[in-house]
């Protein structure tokens, strides 16, 4: 059973590692990531949002939806938080 | 679990820098639009400030200072900012989070209005990441019994 789980790692492992190779260079400025919205952002920040600080206006702005997101889930971390941890005054 | 800890040399050099860092963790808020910066690095700043003084003091000084009560409050006011500046939006008529609107009620232009409501949702984060921060440290460290802290 052992014997076959460690196959099954490895396989999945080494399929990973294969499908990397596909991946597009580091910092590839040719990449589709680097070509599609990117540039929009980077070159419009201003006249678009007025923040001069590209991070800012897409984490904000135009991945809006991302953040309020990634608050909502910090927001659960705590609430879940005290909901396991917090302990009642006559307990 | 909590052995009291006191050391007037930790004291008072926390009492002299929980201000300054107070006052940096506003201005990386506040100052993310042209800096490195924003609500979730402001809010740790400001979280970890209110963590030092209960270190360097005790569970109760800092819930003195800032109670439970209101610091849960904060978690979700923090979340309620963000979601009403969106839904405000929604209401003006645009789409969801689409800041571009806000010009009717703000006197700029449709462009920094963009700007100031970027600036609104990084106060909202940084309120929620605060609280958060706080909560769970306090939670984490005491085991859920803040009474019983010492």
């Amino acid at each position: 059973m052992r014997f076959a789980a460690l196959i099954a790692v490895v396989l999945t492992g080494a399929a990973l590692i294969f499908s990397t190779l596909d991946m597009p260079d580091w910092g590839d400025p040719a990449s589709p990531a680097s070509v599609h919205v990117s540039p929009r952002y980077l070159e419009q920040t201003i006249a678009e949002t007025a923040t001069p600080n590209a991070v800012t206006s897409v984490l904000a702005d135009y991945r809006g939806y991302d953040t309020l997101g990634e608050t909502t889930v910090i927001f659960t971390a705590a609430i879940v938080c005290i909901m396991l941890l917090r302990k009642r005054n006559d307990d | 679990m909590i052995s009291h800890f006191e050391d007037v040399i930790v004291q008072t050099v926390t009492r002299l820098v929980t201000p300054f860092v107070q006052l940096f963790a506003l201005y990386v808020i506040a100052h993310g639009h042209y800096s490195p910066g924003g609500g979730f690095q402001g809010g740790c700043i400001l979280g970890a400030s209110f963590i030092l003084m209960a270190v360097a003091n005790d569970v109760p000084f800092l819930k003195k200072r800032l109670p439970e009560k209101l610091n849960t409050m904060l978690i979700s006011t923090g979340v309620l900012v963000y979601a009403g500046i969106g839904t405000l939006c929604l209401m003006l008529g645009a789409n969801f989070i689409d800041y571009g609107i806000l010009h009717r009620i703000l006197p700029v232009g449709a462009v920094k209005a963009r700007a100031l409501a970027t600036l609104g949702v990084e106060i909202g984060v940084g309120i929620t990441v605060m609280s958060v921060m706080v909560s769970i440290f306090l939670n984490l460290l005491t085991g859920g019994r803040h009474e019983s802290a010492d």
